[in-house]
């Protein structure tokens, strides 16, 4: 594919690991964060962790919009379409968030509630004007990556008048939620690795560009290199950050130049900003209550808040006990030093909020890297030489 | 399956629907067997007209069966429909275990109010199935259900076929050091199944792979100088290749490694992989093998598969290695290592 196997070409990318190996100081840890899931994925599907020096950890952040919603708001969507009789409409991987009672989008269709996988935010509309008769309700998660969507059909329903139709937002912000990893009061109590850079996020950036991570890196000493979702592109976000480090520098870098740009697209944020205000707290599954870190509708469209229309009331439900979901986010455990890794916590019964999404940090471990906890009896032979072809 | 049916009025098969009286057991039941399934499924064994078929029994070998159920949304997809569909799945369930597929057997569930002319359409389309793949469907059953209890029609499909004395392919037989060759390329399917799927219609060249593939597994049988050097086949059909090396990997005890690069994607599919967020390697296909085989007739077993039309785009992808846990790992295009699991669920998009 065109503009795609570029920046999936091994040769390419074992330049540039022999480039990270060369330049990497053997006396220093190189901790980074990613905090998108998307990297996440990108890390463990090309198996990138085997190219990286052992001094070069990457840490999985809170950066899955599946897996940082926290049950008590799938407990709200489940109740709108069970109780309420709505069509409760949403994308794909937020159907198997576990809920209360062991309870999930997909457990909850099972028994009768209707609720539509959707592919945008728009066909959640488009199905309120089919069904005149019945209340919809998207539900809608996810970072700045999905919200301008969300705040478009929020603006076309009110142009319209489309009254049967809302939207239940849960709808999150990047930079509070990595400040909030370094800086909470929380955070310092359950403590935090070293961490020494950040993975920026590819496609929230596109949108809100790169200016919004300078107070971060600046407060916080931490360079931000804003890296794009090809295993390439991540090679060459750590080589950049591996330099930042090894300079003393924590500046914001733009590694994504291809897309993103110092302030992003303002016409999504114009809508956003019409349509959207920041919420004083919000909980996020495995982090708690982090403060001005997600998006509510404005009063100007409170007939489609499905909040206000079906006048809800938010209730926090914990995590089970021994998950160790805030401390994995944070870095201060991996995903095989909780309990309940790969035992109760798998990825068909997920217990705890990484395990959810196949972009969280255990469900990809456990999906893609999990071999390297075991001792193989035969690792096998480097990809270049195994198979005869 | 009356010679002399004595209704007056014909089927309309162009606008009429199906009712609870075409399952009912009564005239119009027989009506629509011998006006449809009976016309477009004829053979010597359906004209017995009994409730079972009665059939020869092969002098020697095994027999082998094999059943599966045919749920799918939408019914009609680029390259097929439910009714070859439930022909070549159920054919090449028979034939992974080497036999040769001998006789179908067919049961619809239909749901009320289903059109008659969709109805029509897919009976052909199994009956071209069944007759292309020289298998005939010899008995069968028709019910229908009320309106909102089924999704339209669903097939069930059982085949018997009979394998020569002594083969022995089944999953347990991976052996390490096995040679692992697919025969094309992977994911066709289940994107063109996708394609068409309410609210994701996307414009596409790619047609679903569907094919009996009993031909192909005969002639690999054939060129093969010792038939127990081929040890496992599967037809890589629901999750895909990953879910099936995963199955064998387990039934065998084994561990297996392939690379990425070998393993046969069309650009296309791999592009609408990459739109939605999905794996190729989880991507159901309908007219794919995969086969294990003893390294040391791997390159025949190869030549052997290229040469058959149903085999040409068949690669190498993979070797069995030893590994108590079995895993099945990727060497990755990239040049990492990775685990390529289980599907966990239904393949879902991603958010973002």
């Amino acid at each position: 594919m065109k503009y795609i196997d570029e920046f999936r070409d091994g040769d390419s990318a074992r330049h540039i690991a022999d480039k990270i190996a060369a330049e990497v100081k053997p006396d220093l840890a190189y901790n980074f964060m990613e905090f998108c899931g998307g990297h996440t994925h990108a890390i463990s599907r090309y198996g990138i962790a085997d190219m990286l020096p052992p001094n070069v950890r990457m840490i999985h952040g809170p950066g899955c919009p599946v897996c940082v919603l926290p049950i008590g708001r799938v407990d709200l969507a489940i109740r709108l379409a069970l109780e309420r009789g709505v069509i409760l409409c949403t994308y794909g991987d937020t159907m198997r968030v576990p809920a209360s009672n062991g309870l999930s989008l997909i457990k909850a269709k099972a028994r009768g509630a209707d609720i539509r996988m959707v592919y945008s935010a728009h066909d959640a509309l488009k199905l309120a004007e089919q069904h005149p008769d019945r209340e919809v309700v998207f539900f809608a998660i996810g970072f700045e990556t999905t919200t301008p969507p969300t705040a478009l059909v929020l603006r076309d329903a009110k142009a319209r008048g489309l009254r049967n139709f809302s939207v239940l937002c849960c709808h999150v912000l990047t930079p509070a939620a990595i400040t909030h990893i370094l800086a909470s009061a929380e955070a310092r109590e359950i403590g935090t690795v070293p961490l020494d850079g950040f993975i920026g996020p590819a496609h929230v950036s596109i949108v809100i560009g790169s200016q919004p991570y300078v107070p971060f890196a600046q407060t916080f000493h931490k360079p931000v290199v804003i890296t794009g979702f090809e295993p390439m592109d991540v090679m060459q976000g750590i080589l950049m950050l591996v330099r930042q480090v090894n300079s003393s520098r924590a500046e914001v870098e733009n590694e994504f130049s291809r897309v993103v740009t110092p302030t992003g697209n303002l016409a999504a944020q114009q809508i956003m900003a019409e349509v959207f205000e920041l919420r004083e707290s919000f909980e996020w599954r495995g982090l708690g209550e982090v403060p001005t870190s997600a998006l509510k509708i404005r009063p100007e469209f409170a007939t489609w808040d499905a909040e206000r229309k079906f006048e809800l009331v938010y209730a926090s439900v914990p995590d089970h006990k021994q998950c160790e979901c805030g401390a994995i986010l944070r870095g201060v455990k991996r995903p095989q030093d909780c309990k309940l890794f790969g035992t109760v916590c798998t990825p068909e019964s997920p217990m705890g909020s990484c395990m959810v999404s196949n972009e969280g940090a255990c469900a990809a471990h456990y999906s893609y890297g999990r071999f390297r906890d075991l001792a193989l009896v035969n690792k096998g032979p480097t990809a270049s030489n195994s198979i005869a072809t | 399956m009356s010679s002399s049916p004595n209704y007056l009025r014909p089927i309309d098969f162009k606008h009429g629907h199906i009712d609870m009286t075409h399952g009912a057991g009564g005239r119009a039941a027989a009506q629509l067997i011998n006006e449809l399934f009976a016309k477009a499924f004829d053979n010597e064994y359906l004209r017995q007209g009994h409730d079972g078929a009665l059939l020869p029994l092969p002098s020697e070998g095994r027999l082998v069966m094999a059943t599966d159920g045919h749920v799918i949304s939408p019914l009609f997809f680029p390259g097929g429909d439910i009714g070859c569909l439930s022909v070549h799945g159920t054919i090449n369930d028979v034939a992974m275990s080497g036999a040769k597929p001998l006789y179908l057997a067919a049961s619809f569930i239909i749901e009320e109010g289903f059109a008659l002319a969709d109805l029509k359409r897919i009976v052909e389309s199994m009956a071209a199935a069944a007759r292309e793949a020289g298998v005939p469907i010899v008995t069968g059953d028709t019910k229908v259900v009320e309106k909102g209890k089924g999704d339209g029609v669903f097939i069930s499909t059982t085949g018997v076929g009979v394998a020569p004395p002594g083969l022995c392919i089944d999953g347990r037989q991976a052996k390490v050091g096995d040679v692992i060759l697919v025969s094309g390329t992977l994911g066709e399917h289940g994107v063109a199944v996708m394609s068409q799927r309410e609210s994701l219609t996307f414009e596409t060249a790619i047609t679903s792979d569907t094919a009996a593939l009993h031909t192909l597994v005969q002639t690999m049988l054939l060129a093969l100088p010792d038939t127990q050097t081929l040890h496992v086949l599967r037809d890589p059909t629901r999750g895909g290749l990953a879910t099936t090396l995963n199955e064998i990997a387990q039934q065998s005890g084994v561990d297996m490694l392939i690379n990425e690069a070998d393993i046969p994607v069309l650009p296309q599919v791999e592009a609408a992989c990459e739109l939605l967020g999905l794996d190729p390697l989880y991507v159901a296909n309908e007219g794919k093998l995969i086969a294990i085989c003893a390294p040391e007739v791997a390159d025949t077993l190869l030549a052997a598969m290229r040469a058959h039309p149903l085999g040409q785009g068949a690669q190498r992808i993979g070797t069995v290695i030893e590994d108590a846990h079995g895993f099945v790992q990727m060497a990755t295009r990239f040049g990492g290592r990775r685990v390529v699991d289980w599907l966990s669920g239904e393949q879902l998009p991603r958010i973002c």
